[in-house]
């Protein structure tokens, strides 16, 4: 699975992005970020306060039961800032 | 039509394109976002905006989409740019066209609400203090919401 990060939750975890082998319980995007936030200090930062994480998956925002699949591009990021 | 790109746009040149050759377009309304020189209490000398390629075109294609659904335009342009940007700096230009200018009007507001609050761009802000990124406004939440009641059916046949 790809996985995208954007403005602050970039820097914060210190990448742009990364290729990942899901877990076999990790079923939905809650499950992905229960398990990022146990791969290091910069997860766990990143993800401490869920309000401020907006999640697209295959480039459409979704909430946090939207299943995944192999091969989905999941992008995490903060509230848009744009215009 | 939808362009995000780095560098700078003609805002008259576009306008003028945007309706040439239609002759049942009435008017023509635009918003042109610029960079301010102020964040909250500090000097800004520059921002940097990032954005999601590939999302970013389908959101705002998508939002085009609405606008077109709930009122008669002739035709809509929307242009974002990405990078370093300095105070004066355009950011973005919506452009609309109907016939009339309810519609051209109400469109144009709608859609930089919506992009706002929609389209995956973040700016981050060069201060004296360090960069810092911008946090969203919960004001731009609510421009956006004022938009979500629904379209009444008189509205959809102006």
């Amino acid at each position: 699975m790809r996985l995208l990060y954007f403005a602050w939750l970039r820097t914060r975890i210190g990448c742009a992005e990364e290729e990942v082998a899901l877990p076999s319980e990790v079923r939905d995007v809650a499950g992905l970020l229960d398990w990022l936030r146990t791969r290091g200090t910069g997860y766990s930062e990143a993800l401490r306060d869920l309000r401020v994480v907006r999640v697209a998956v295959n480039q459409d925002y979704v909430g946090p039961e939207h299943p995944l699949r192999e091969g989905d591009e999941v992008a995490l990021f903060p509230p848009v800032t744009g215009g | 039509m939808i362009r995000v790109q780095r560098e700078d746009f003609d805002a008259g040149a576009e306008l003028e394109r945007l309706a040439a050759g239609n002759h049942r377009i009435g008017g023509v309304a635009s918003f042109i976002g610029l960079v301010r020189d102020m964040g909250g209490r500090e000097r800004v000398s520059a921002l940097t905006l990032e954005h999601y390629p590939g999302m970013t075109e389908k959101r705002l294609a998508e939002i085009e989409t609405e606008a077109h659904r709930r009122w008669p335009l002739d035709a809509v342009l929307m242009i974002h740019r990405y990078g370093r940007l300095e105070p004066g700096d355009r950011i973005v230009l919506v452009a609309t066209a109907s016939a009339h200018r309810e519609a051209a009007l109400a469109a144009c507001h709608f859609l930089i609400d919506w992009l706002k609050t929609e389209a995956p761009f973040w700016k981050s802000e060069e201060t004296p203090a360090g960069e810092r990124w911008v946090e969203a406004r919960h004001e731009d939440d609510a421009a956006r919401e004022r938009w979500s009641a629904p379209v009444p059916e008189s509205r959809e046949k102006i």
